[in-house]
């Protein structure tokens, strides 16, 4: 629904993904950090962070009927920043202030002066932390994996 | 879903829950009471071409089940997106479709014939029509009906003898009908199908 008119789709939709899944520890130290160098562009509301629900759907295996899963908390809001981009974000859970400071970062992002900045400082972290977040659990769900093996027994017994 | 364009849209209610009840509340007293001018969306961020009554009635009444269709003049995307994105409206391609319309002048104002009128059954189903237009005059056109308790006085220069004459017709469908309001910078009126307009 959010698409940007200039084609950038695909890369948006990456690093929104990236800033919904941010810790918000994170988001608050860049924005700390961000704040420091040089003032950040003022902002206005066009949608202030709302929670609401929406329904998750499975379907088995991929491959069977869909069906409800449950229902999930989700955040959004939409705010424009003074040079004119527009920052949507939709974040798990009901933290108003993350919800906030995706759609500040989605709009930077979009924000030439800032693209590059907010890519180093924030984007690559985050990447970094969530990777290193999936590689530990998969290494603890490796070392109490069991392997069912049939042994065959001897002959004669 | 299509993709809605963000650039142009304007910010809103400021506090959604409390200024859209009371947007309803005013849309309400306008339509119970014709003739009487209802102040309305004050506070509202200014939209080129949208009176911020008539923004503050459409932000409190559109919702996705209702069908919004916008004459030549505010046809504009900024309008639109706007609208859509805080109500979640859909566009209807022709007055007959729609439930709200929004007319920029009276120049723009389709006869009235043209918009549903509800049915003899369900003539609730009608469309509310929105214009807006330069002035508001509280003198000229004597109003009666449900509503005003011996007559009230209105005008709207822009609308002349034609809009009358459709207006009768209008009336005589009862309960059938199309509802108007008339919006002028933050000011509005409402003239329910009910209401009977002599010079």
């Amino acid at each position: 629904m959010f698409q940007t008119s200039d084609g950038d789709s695909k890369e948006r939709r990456e690093w929104m993904e990236l800033l919904a899944r941010a810790p918000l520890a994170m988001l608050e130290s860049w924005m700390r950090s961000a704040g420091d160098g040089g003032s950040l562009p003022g902002r206005t509301w066009l949608r202030k962070p709302e929670a609401g629900l929406a329904m998750l759907r499975g379907r088995a295996g991929g491959a069977g009927e869909r069906f409800n899963l449950g229902e999930l908390t989700v955040t959004r809001c939409t705010l424009r920043i003074e040079t004119g981009e527009v920052g949507v974000a939709y974040v798990r859970g009901r933290s108003q202030r993350k919800a906030e400071l995706a759609a500040l970062a989605d709009a930077l992002l979009q924000s030439p002066p800032w693209r590059d900045a907010v890519r180093r400082h924030l984007l690559e972290p985050v990447r970094a932390q969530l990777d290193a977040e999936a590689t530990r659990a998969r290494h603890k769900a490796q070392a109490t994996r069991v392997e069912f093996l049939t042994l065959a027994r001897e002959a004669g017994q | 879903m299509n993709a809605l364009d963000l650039a142009g849209v304007g910010a809103g209610f400021a506090d959604p829950v409390f200024e859209s009840q009371s947007a309803f509340r005013g849309c309400l007293s306008a339509l119970a009471t014709p003739g009487t001018l209802v102040s309305l969306g004050a506070g509202l961020d200014e939209m080129p071409g949208l009176h911020a009554a008539a923004g503050a009635l459409l932000l409190a009444l559109l919702d996705q089940d209702t069908r919004l269709w916008l004459s030549p003049g505010v046809a504009v995307s900024r309008i639109a997106s706007s609208l859509k994105f805080h109500t979640g409206c859909s566009l209807a391609a022709s007055p007959g479709e729609a439930d709200f319309a929004l007319v920029a002048g009276a120049d723009e104002l389709p006869p009235l014939e043209e918009f549903s009128a509800g049915s003899q059954e369900y003539p609730e189903r009608s469309a509310t029509v929105v214009l807006q237009v330069p002035a508001i005059l509280e003198s000229g056109w004597r109003l009666s009906g449900p509503g005003i308790r011996s007559e009230a006085r209105l005008s709207i220069p822009s609308l002349g003898e034609a809009f009358l004459q459709q207006w009768e017709r209008n009336r005589a469908r009862f309960p059938r009908g199309v509802d108007l309001y008339v919006s002028s910078g933050d000011r509005l009126c409402g003239l329910p199908r009910t209401t009977r307009i002599e010079i």
